[in-house]
């Protein structure tokens, strides 16, 4: 019999069971999938914690409540990949052969590669979201905050959701001004991109909303170390910014796994090298590498795993009938904005083409309003979390196509 | 500017030259005199590892220079003042760093 291997059972991996599931032969393909835990977490709802607006228990489930039948889980940590000789080692020194790899390893936050951050004020006055330990942690903070400087940091410019910093603020901006103590608190947005986001017509707009919300952004800021004594940021050309209160996405690597394995790009930051197009890992044949973990220029973000799936799994099909590799993956990414008090924008786009005005075509709930915040979007975005447990994780063919269409888009010319 | 905009370079909108291979060392010394910068030989230690990765096609990131053993971050921003992934590659020649998504 012969065996394929996904390692990781969070979006991408969870997803890929499926589908794989459902196309191979289970008379000729055994499949098994790898995770550390048996705990899945929505990391979107991460978001929506600190304020209230979900609760802890909204974000988890076991990880075998979606993984069909057929396929075999073990709770293990994976030491490394074998790729010499098909083979990866577990924590507890199994190893399992493969024919097929798929590594969806995701990405973690790694606060230790910056000086000064997980130190005394960690989770006492520096925070993240991206874990489930730092939402919940940050939620009872800010109960009971009174108010001061709170700052919003990316310590790094490549980090999975790129949009959610953003959200964080405008949802921040929202809940003080609930609260009535809006006036008591200046927010101020530090990035080390030269604008509030990497695509210019989602900067122009992003832009004008963080000066009507009275936001400061400081741009070009490549943080260097936390002073915890003095509470400032430093960056790497001795600027400082002064807080109270930090909200930090620290930086963001992909798995210890892959830098066991030697498999890593060579910014140290643990991803994998992947064709852009096919998601064949870069370095074997037989290894495909989905979602987060790749080093693809596309967002990390669990739309865009949704969309690689339909290419990976035509990929793997047509490597394991040893025929050429014909889907190519467009770079599609599709995602929500919140942008507080019950609404949201849209942004759809590629690699080719920035995201752009117009309406988006949504099958179920009808035409979006793409670049703009409207109540329409924001129940898109909580539709999401329906979808994400009941359709994507078992990768059901969601009603949006898979490459990008310019179909309700409003190009540059006529703007 | 007229040393830079002599009819056989091509620049882009932002000043970045179009095609690397007309790059010369003292092209770079003319636009680093622009950004107020005089280059010293660990200038053209990180100038010339720019170039070759961005023939590999490999994308470049302020984080991939300081882990590339020949400058740290500290070092690159003190060279090359500002913005240095911008103000690097227009010198050596490359296009203007595709920022990220
Ligand atoms: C705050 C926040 C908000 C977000 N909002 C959105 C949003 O609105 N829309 C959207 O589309 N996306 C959003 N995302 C991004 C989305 O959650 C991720 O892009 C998506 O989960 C990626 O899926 P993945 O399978 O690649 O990685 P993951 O889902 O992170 O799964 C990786 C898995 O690999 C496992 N693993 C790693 N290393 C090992 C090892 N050595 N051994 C065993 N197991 C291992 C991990 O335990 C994990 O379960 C958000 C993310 C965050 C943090």
């Amino acid at each position: 019999m012969k065996s394929l291997v996904i390692l990781g059972a969070g979006t991408a991996g969870t997803m890929m069971a499926n589908k794989l599931h459902h196309a191979l032969n289970p008379v000729e393909w055994r499949i098994t999938i790898v995770d550390r835990d048996n705990v899945h977490y929505y990391q979107p709802g991460f978001l929506f914690i600190p304020f209230g607006l979900y609760q802890p228990e909204d974000v988890v489930r076991p990880r075998t409540d979606f993984l069909p039948k057929g396929v075999t889980f073990i709770p293990q940590e994976v030491d490394r990949i074998d790729g010499n000789h098909d083979q990866v080692i577990l924590s507890n020194g199994q190893t399992l052969h493969y024919e097929v790899l798929v590594v969806a390893t995701g990405a973690e936050v790694v606060p230790e590669e910056t000086e000064g951050m997980k130190a005394e004020l960690w989770y006492k006055d520096i925070f993240d979201f991206y874990t489930f330990e730092g939402s919940t942690q940050l939620a009872k903070k800010l109960q009971n905050w009174q108010g001061g400087n709170l700052v919003i940091n990316l310590a790094e410019t490549l980090i999975k959701c790129p949009v959610a910093p953003l959200e964080f603020t405008f949802l921040a901006d929202a809940f003080f001004e609930d609260k009535g103590i809006r006036d008591k608190v200046n927010i101020t947005y530090v990035t080390p991109l030269s604008g509030a986001f990497t695509k210019p017509k989602a900067t122009a707009m992003l832009s004008t909303l963080l000066d009507e919300k009275k936001i400061k952004v400081v741009p070009d800021f490549y943080l260097a170390r936390v002073d915890n004594e003095r509470k400032v940021l430093v960056s790497y050309d001795e600027q400082e910014v002064p807080f109270d209160l930090l909200v930090t996405v620290p930086v963001n690597k992909g798995s210890k796994m892959v830098e066991r394995s030697g498999l890593g790009d060579e910014d140290g930051l643990n991803f994998m090298p992947t064709d852009k197009y096919t998601l064949q890992a870069k370095k074997f044949d037989n290894v495909f590498v989905i979602g987060d973990a790749t080093n693809i220029p596309a967002s990390k973000a669990g739309s865009v795993a949704h969309f690689e799936g339909e290419i990976l799994l035509e990929n793997v099909l047509s490597y394991i009938q040893g025929e050429a590799l014909e889907a190519r993956f467009d770079g599609h990414s599709n995602c929500f904005i919140e942008t507080g008090h019950g609404k949201a924008a849209l942004i759809d786009f590629n690699y080719e083409t920035e995201p752009l005005p117009g309406k988006f075509p949504w099958p179920l709930l009808g035409p979006m309003d793409l670049l703009k915040p409207t109540r329409l979007n924001h129940v898109g975005k909580l539709a999401f979390k329906w979808v994400y447990w009941h359709m994507l994780l078992t990768g059901k063919t969601l009603p949006v196509p898979t490459h990008m269409s310019m179909s309700g888009k409003i190009k540059e010319e006529t703007v | 500017m007229e040393t830079l905009l002599t009819p056989t370079l091509e620049l882009d909108k932002e000043g970045y030259l179009k095609n690397p291979a007309q790059w010369t060392p003292e092209l770079a010394r003319d636009f680093a005199a622009k950004a107020n910068i005089v280059l010293t030989d660990k200038h053209f230690d990180v100038l010339n590892w720019l170039r070759a990765k961005h023939a590999e096609g490999v994308p470049l990131t302020i984080r991939k220079v300081g882990a590339s053993g020949i400058v740290d971050i500290k070092k690159f921003y003190e060279l090359f003042p500002g913005g240095p992934l911008k103000v690097s590659s227009k010198i050596a020649g490359i296009p203007k760093p595709a920022s990220c998504i």
